[in-house]
């Protein structure tokens, strides 16, 4: 499989790694759209029923969000189309002011800096990519990934040299000078990753960045960015509508329904325990063996031999089929080398065949 | 929600039966008002005691401010003069130097030059076709003797249109941040400004800056800006949200946001409006004539005046070919930005690389000017290749007055006594409450209280002026072209929609006739019918008639195939499809196309003033001549007055119209 290096990195730090800083967080983060929304919300001290909101005529995009970025990991916001998460995203980079709440930056309270602060910080710290690309059509390809240089005041010759070496880094070498119109879907988003990162930025925040394009785009763009990941580590807000592309790229998920984020957690744990019925229903299809990791099918360890060895978050998928022509338990093997537990060939054959037996989880 | 719409809904359909109730007994009413006129006489004519006397206040604040803001006035013109008569000079006349017998000039640009360029501009534009085509067009003006008052035209011109650009484009840009600006201030003078009639600009700048090409140059400027500020509020509007995003995620100043992101995503919108720019310009240049503007408009003025028509049809042509060139090189250099350029890198070129027609243009006129000096074929086309084709137009009418004249005549004598002044006497005769009645009823119906209420205030006006009589004269003349323009339109567009190969023959004649500036509508009229209302009601309707055929045939053209497929597969034979689908749903659009004639037959027929119509654009024409401001302006508010409910109305019933079609 082409998943490599970035999403097992992800996975060590997918149990929730509090040891890495906390990026970017909001808190109570509101944004109600219509009359008085600023203050409606502060009256009701920050806390509001949906009902509420109807009766007051007003729009919950974004209701009373906490979450919390850390630092090289891939955030992803999932949610279907309506849900507020470009409304939120749109917050959390102060695209759109919050109606009540607070975005921290590093610590630091976003929404009480000033301009001047606020376009210091996007300039050199905060890059974003678009659904619908938003390239300028009077600039070519090279002049729109230069675009953010330029603006910050670089000179043309370091400016330009910077954009190359963009342009090589998602493969659009040759087409410098083609105009956007004149690119296919795929690569005018490649021109779109490519101009956000030339300022070499901090946080990356992508708003469904894939779904513009082709199913088979889709898959590859979504390896480039696994590979880019794998050589940049930023800290990246990744928003979908497709569960599917969050599961492939996310070290942790955010659901979000109607305003409001329902779950946060890794993929494993969105499959394993749910907090909604929603939830389930998002989960159901999902080959488990690709989100499961050893870690959460271990048992205590056995007197049986062992057939072999995996690290706990070694994905399922990445030994069943060794495992199952063993027929022998394997053991799992932490970092410092003591055997935690061992996996049965049965626990891989009853995820395989999707037999839900709850108990396994220790 | 839901519930809410329903319930309005119906209580449309039940009031729909009311209204037509209503109609029925207000017309009634009004029938009585007309015929008891002994009776209510007050209704009828406004009294005279009663009439504002907005003319006098007018001048009044006219006579002051001319008074007072001579300084201005005088400082503006001064600066103003430098860089018109500069390009003037450059273009027409020459640079004169020195007094008497020491005097020397230096030439203006050599015609040959200015015709080059014009091939290279059309070339790097559009390719070799619009080459020829702006070259010839240039060639055709000084071929036929009007190369000097073409480029006073020109020059005008190349002063006022960037300076409307750059006005425009600062006023959109205000309007745009600041709705309340748009909607109190912006909107309503631009509505006022286009359709307050050409004329009427005519006269304050008269007054404040006097006869003189100044003073031309400011009018066109102020009536030639609207079309650049609509076109840049549109253009900023409607710049995705996303591309204004990520200006402000790369950290970009206000500044840099609007001169770097917006304005150049907006660039093919601003070009529409440049295009417009232009236009308009050209037929203001071609009017204001009257105030001191020279060039072609006034050769065609001279000529009308002494009924040369055949010297008037010459300088109206070469207007159109003028026009012709500016319209299409502004569209094709609108058409090449949304297309962008070569993939070349720009930096590693050569300035004459990446420049090479500026700079052949640049050196065919040098070398041309300078041959100038030494011969004289290059400084002044020389008359041997001039043709003049003023004495066949005059032989051409000649003949057709003389072998036609009982046909033409019989035509014109029965279209006169038994529709035209009927009709004139019926709309004069018109009870001036009565129509602000019915007015605001119609208001009340389509829009509700506040379109009810400007209806009824904007009629009153018109009467309360004192004007009651010229501007019902005025609406049964725009009123009957009108019809006969809609009558005449709707039909071809109908057919243009059908029919493919009809569509593609009509298309240019159509684009011709909406590139002529109104000035030369009447010229060719006027030498078969001669002056009067019959001349004024064709040429209006030939100006007027293309709006309601590219609205129709866009309409329809533009209802979705897969409600047609609908319409196929439940049945419907192609002329069902037509009448129950195609028709209602075009329907919205349509009545846009006739709005659309209706001002610009209200714009014609004041220009027709100029041959002897009775009725506002009199007033206006002669408070020009008389420079009588107050007069002018408040004749030219009732006009606009009358735009202004034509269009609020129509609007209003066509976005009913589209609502009820969801
Ligand atoms: N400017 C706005 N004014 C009013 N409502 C808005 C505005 N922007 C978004 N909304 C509403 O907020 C909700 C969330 O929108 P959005 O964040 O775009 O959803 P998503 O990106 O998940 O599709 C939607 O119901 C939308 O109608
Ligand atoms: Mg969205």
């Amino acid at each position: 499989m082409a998943r490599n290096s970035p999403a097992q990195q992800g996975n060590a730090t997918s149990n929730g790694d509090v040891h890495r800083p906390v990026k970017l967080a909001c808190r109570n983060v509101w944004k109600i759209f219509g009359n008085g929304a600023e203050d409606f919300i502060s009256r009701h001290g920050g806390n509001a029923s949906a009902s509420d909101l109807v009766s007051a005529n007003l729009i919950g995009a974004v209701r009373s969000c906490d979450l919390e970025v850390r630092q090289g990991e891939i955030f992803i916001i999932m949610g279907l189309s309506g849900s507020g998460k470009s409304t939120l995203v749109r917050c959390m980079s102060r695209l759109i002011e919050p109606s009540y709440g607070k975005v921290e930056f590093e610590g630091k309270d976003l929404l009480s800096i000033s301009t001047e602060e606020l376009i210091e910080i996007r300039r050199h710290r905060m890059g974003m990519v678009f659904q619908h690309f938003a390239l300028l059509p009077h600039l070519s390809v090279l002049n729109n990934i230069a675009f953010p240089l330029s603006i910050q005041g670089m000179d043309r010759a370091k400016r330009e040299a910077r954009a190359r070496e963009m342009i090589d880094l998602v493969g659009l070498s040759g087409r410098e000078h083609f105009y956007p119109r004149e690119l296919s879907g795929g690569q005018q988003q490649r021109v779109g990753i490519a101009r956000s990162l030339s300022t070499n930025p901090e946080i990356w925040f992508l708003d469904e960045p894939f779904s513009a394009l082709d199913p088979l785009i889709r898959r590859e763009m979504q390896d480039e960015l696994i590979r880019l990941q794998g050589v940049l580590k930023k800290t990246i807000v990744f928003i979908t509508h497709d569960f599917d592309e969050a599961i492939r790229l996310a070290d942790r998920i955010a659901i979000m329904k109607d305003g409001e984020i329902i779950q946060i957690g890794t993929p494993e744990q969105l499959v394993t325990s749910p907090a909604t019925d929603y939830v389930a229903e998002f989960t159901r299809d999902v080959q488990r063996a690709k989100v499961m990791s050893a870690r959460s099918l271990m048992q205590k360890p056995g007197r049986a031999k062992c057939a072999g060895t995996v690290a706990p978050d070694t994905k399922v998928s990445s030994f069943s089929a060794e495992i199952v022509s063993a027929g022998k338990p394997f053991s799992v093997v932490s970092g410092s080398g003591e055997a935690i537990g061992e996996v049965h060939p049965q626990a891989v054959i009853d995820l395989l065949a999707g037999i839900d037996r709850s108990a396994v989880n220790p | 929600m839901s519930s809410i719409t329903e319930n309005t809904l119906r209580g449309e359909n039940r009031t729909l039966g009311g209204w037509s109730l209503i109609w029925l007994g207000a017309s009634v009413l009004v029938l009585m008002l007309h015929l008891l006129r002994d009776v209510f006489p007050v209704a009828v004519e406004y009294p005279s005691a009663f009439v504002i006397p907005f003319s006098e206040w007018i001048s009044a604040i006219m006579t002051w401010l001319k008074v007072n803001l001579t300084w201005l006035t005088r400082s503006m013109t001064a600066i103003l003069d430098v860089p018109l008569s500069f390009a003037l000079k450059l273009l027409a006349k020459g640079f004169k130097f020195g007094h008497g017998l020491e005097a020397w000039t230096l030439p203006r640009l050599s015609w040959v030059g200015v015709v080059i360029v014009a091939f290279l501009a059309g070339r790097a534009a559009g390719g070799l076709k619009l080459g020829l085509l702006t070259g010839s067009c240039f060639l055709y003006v000084a071929l036929f003797g009007k190369w000097t008052s073409s480029m006073l035209t020109l020059g005008l011109i190349a002063i006022a249109v960037p300076f409307c650009i750059v006005t425009g484009l600062f006023v959109g840009i205000w309007a745009w941040r600041k709705p309340w600006a748009e909607r109190f201030m912006v909107s309503p003078a631009l509505d006022l400004m286009q359709t307050m009639p050409t004329f009427a600009y005519l006269i304050p700048m008269l007054l404040l800056f006097g006869n003189s090409p100044v003073s031309a140059m400011m009018a066109t400027a102020i009536f030639a800006t609207p079309p650049m500020v609509r076109a840049t509020m549109l253009g900023l509007s409607r710049i995705p949200s996303e591309i204004s995003d990520f200006s402000e995620m790369a950290g970009c100043t206000r500044r840099q946001k609007l001169w770097q992101v917006q304005l150049p995503s907006a660039r093919p919108t601003l070009m529409v409006g440049v295009n417009q720019v232009i236009m308009l310009a050209l037929n203001m240049v071609i009017i204001s004539s009257m105030i001191g503007a020279g060039g072609l408009g006034y050769d065609v003025l001279l000529a009308l005046r002494a009924l040369k028509v055949g010297n008037a049809m010459e300088a109206g042509l070469a207007i159109v070919a003028i026009a012709i060139a500016l319209d299409r090189l502004s569209q094709a250099m609108a058409a090449k930005q949304a297309r962008g350029n070569v993939h070349q890198d720009q930096q590693e070129r050569s300035i004459f690389q990446r420049y090479p027609n500026l700079i052949l243009a640049i050196a065919a006129l040098v070398i041309t000017t300078l041959l100038s000096f030494a011969v004289p074929a290059f400084a002044k086309v020389p008359p041997e290749i001039t043709i003049s084709t003023a004495r066949a137009w005059k032989d051409a009418v000649t003949w057709v007055t003389i072998n036609w004249f009982d046909v033409i005549e019989t035509f014109r004598v029965t279209l006169i006594l038994y529709v035209l002044n009927p009709l004139r006497a019926f709309c004069e005769g018109f009870p001036w409450a009565g129509a602000v009645f019915l007015l605001g009823l119609a208001g009340f119906q389509l829009g509700g209280w506040r379109l009810a209420v400007t209806v009824a205030v904007l009629t009153t006006f018109c009467a309360a002026t004192g004007l009651w009589e010229k501007t019902m004269a005025t609406v049964y003349l725009c009123g009957i072209s009108a019809l006969v323009a809609c009558l005449i339109g709707i039909p071809l567009g109908l057919m243009a929609s059908r029919s493919d190969r009809f569509e593609r023959f009509l298309t240019p004649i159509i684009d011709t006739l909406q590139t002529m500036p109104s000035f030369c509508f009447i010229i060719p009229v006027v030498m078969l019918f001669r002056i009067g209302d019959v001349t004024a009601m064709i040429a209006t309707v030939a100006f007027a008639v293309v709006p309601a055929i590219r609205y129709t045939n866009h309409g329809i053209r533009q209802v979705p195939p897969s409600l047609i497929e609908a319409a196929k597969v439940s049945g419907c034979t192609r002329t069902q499809t037509f009448f129950r689908v195609q028709l209602p749903v075009a329907l919205p659009e349509i009545m846009l196309g006739i709005n659309q004639t209706i001002l610009m037959a209200l714009a014609m027929i004041i220009i027709c003033a100029m041959i002897g119509t009775r009725d506002l654009g009199q007033e206006v024409f002669i408070a020009l001549s008389k420079a009588d401001a107050g007069r002018g302006i408040v004749a030219g508010l009732s006009i606009a007055f009358i735009g202004i409910i034509a269009d609020r109305l129509f609007n209003a019933w066509s976005s009913r119209t589209r609502a009820r079609l969801g």
